[in-house]
């Protein structure tokens, strides 16, 4: 169980020095808003672009539930072939060690040239992004299940693989897969910007920040689309933990908490 | 007299990088339905293999392991194995982990949990169904994998080492519970132990292995009556000629090492 503190507010002292400090800087140092907008510059934006962002924010998050989902269709089953049985791990993990250090960005002419200038070549980014955090974080879970849990799984009637994996891996594994897809997730984010950048569509926020605030050096617009970026992030990210981790995994609070 | 488990002429040999090693060396032996057996002898002469074999953990070199007249070819509900380290699903709850091997064998929701009930409160842990195993203690852990097994009625009960991981006292409680369990069900038990304090109060008949390569050395009965106490005369008697078959062995061992 965590501590409990009594100061829930302890966030917003940091956060409220951090803001005046911002604002103190931009006004009365830099002074000049295409270098370093300042605070109250920034949120004046969200009240002038209110009417952009709800269909922005939704076409990201459009691109972004493309490349995970397609991600988790993907890597769950292999993870599991790789975890479970060693000679499929052996023979694919060479390649997967190749092709995962690729930076998701190096993908994007591949990805316009297979899906042309489509939600899908932004989603195949963002696939890329989230797709192998998600498949080595599952694999070592699968890997990892304790013999004396399959062997109590044997003799408890689990007769062949299949009803092994499904009643023994699977729930064994399931903690990391929620890690590996927490930190894919991140990742995928990340990608994100990278994914809108060349048009893919006409609305998202990175290609909003990259090709309509960039260019015109609307540094105030800028911040206000990386905010909305971190904010959505770390709902999406508390969400998750919410959801899946406090509910599915109270056995783990022994262990973890 | 019928038997309900035969052993004949088992033995096992690993390859290593030195050539063949036999672990197992021509093993006989009977059981008796009902009867409580345990089998003992120094470590690494394959009393655990033994009983993985008859699980169908393992597969004998050669020899034919018979239980109800029946060749044991694969692990199955029908013989119950307890593990020596804890084995509990963790991610199952004390009811869950009960009614697993139930779950398996396609058994309704509801029949299930009343006989989970019943092995939960056979074991002593009514009114913890709900806890998880990272709630409990060593001892709890164990009665919980003794119910597990139970629950799938098992026509045999294997036991390796399962109280080699919790303390003396609860030992000798866990000790006092198993025969009260035995007395009720009726069960075959083949109980491995390095203890000689725990055959001497647990067997109808004790068999003593010798090591490299492992053979039955003696089968000796325990003819002291139950209840038995474990500071009496005889025990002492009966620990005392174990001890003297298992130096014995333990000598000659050492010889040919």
């Amino acid at each position: 169980m965590r501590l409990q503190t009594k100061e829930n507010w302890l966030w917003l002292v940091p956060l409220i020095i951090a803001i005046i400090l911002w604002q103190f800087i931009a006004v009365y140092v830099v002074k000049e808003s295409t270098i370093l907008p300042s605070f109250t510059a920034v949120i004046f934006s969200f009240y002038e672009l209110r009417e952009d962002i709800p269909l922005d924010i939704l076409v990201s998050l459009f691109h972004f539930a493309i490349g995970m989902v397609l991600a988790f269709a993907v890597a769950l089953p292999l993870a599991i072939a790789m975890g479970w049985y060693d000679t499929v791990f052996k023979a694919v993990d060479p390649i997967i060690e190749l092709i995962r250090p690729i930076p998701p960005l190096a993908w994007v002419p591949l990805a316009i040239a297979w899906f042309h200038l489509t939600h899908f070549a932004a989603g195949f980014i963002i696939f890329i992004g989230a797709f192998f955090p998600i498949l080595i974080a599952s694999y070592t879970g699968f890997r990892d299940v304790p013999k004396v849990l399959v062997e109590t799984g044997k003799v408890l009637g689990c007769i062949g693989n299949r009803k092994l994996i499904r009643y023994v891996a699977i729930p064994y594994a399931l903690p990391s897969i929620a890690t590996g897809t927490r930190v894919g997730m991140g990742v995928a984010w990340m990608c994100v910007v990278a994914a809108e950048m060349f048009g893919v569509s006409n609305y998202g926020l990175g290609l909003r920040l990259f090709t309509d605030f960039f260019p015109m050096h609307q540094m105030d617009y800028v911040v206000a689309y990386m905010l909305i970026l971190g904010l959505l992030a770390l709902c999406i990210d508390r969400l998750f933990r919410h959801f899946v981790e406090d509910k599915l995994f109270k056995w783990k609070r022994g262990i973890v908490k | 007299m019928n038997h309900k488990l035969e052993l004949q002429h088992i033995t096992k040999t690993y390859v290593t990088e030195e050539g063949e090693m036999a672990a197992l060396d021509g093993i006989n032996l009977e059981v008796k339905p009902a009867e409580f057996l345990c089998i003992i002898g120094p470590s690494g002469c394959g009393k655990t293999t033994l009983l993985r074999m008859v699980a169908g953990l393992d597969r004998p070199t050669s020899g034919k392991i018979v239980l109800d007249g029946k060749e044991v070819k694969c692990a199955s509900p029908d013989r119950g194995m307890v593990f020596q380290e804890f084995s509990l699903f963790p991610w199952r709850t004390v009811l869950k982990n009960v009614e697993f091997g139930l779950e398996i064998g396609g058994m309704a929701d509801k029949e299930r949990q009343a006989i989970a009930e019943k092995y939960i409160t056979l074991v002593g842990l009514k009114g913890f169904e709900k806890h998880y195993p990272y709630e409990l203690s060593g001892g709890m852990k164990q009665r919980v994998a003794i119910a597990r097994t139970l629950a799938t009625e098992p026509s045999i009960l294997l036991m390796d080492e399962p109280f080699g991981s919790v303390d003396a006292q609860t030992r000798n409680l866990l000790q006092e519970e198993l025969l009260e369990i035995w007395k009720r069900t009726k069960k075959t038990v083949l109980f491995v132990t390095h203890s000689v304090d725990e055959a001497v109060y647990l067997a109808d008949r004790v068999a003593v292995m010798s090591a490299r390569p492992g053979c039955l050395a003696k089968c000796l009965t325990v003819d002291i009556p139950r209840p038995r106490k474990r500071t009496s005369a005889e025990a002492n008697e009966f620990r005392a000629k174990l001890l003297m078959w298992l130096s014995l062995e333990r000598s000659k061992a050492c010889a040919t090492l």
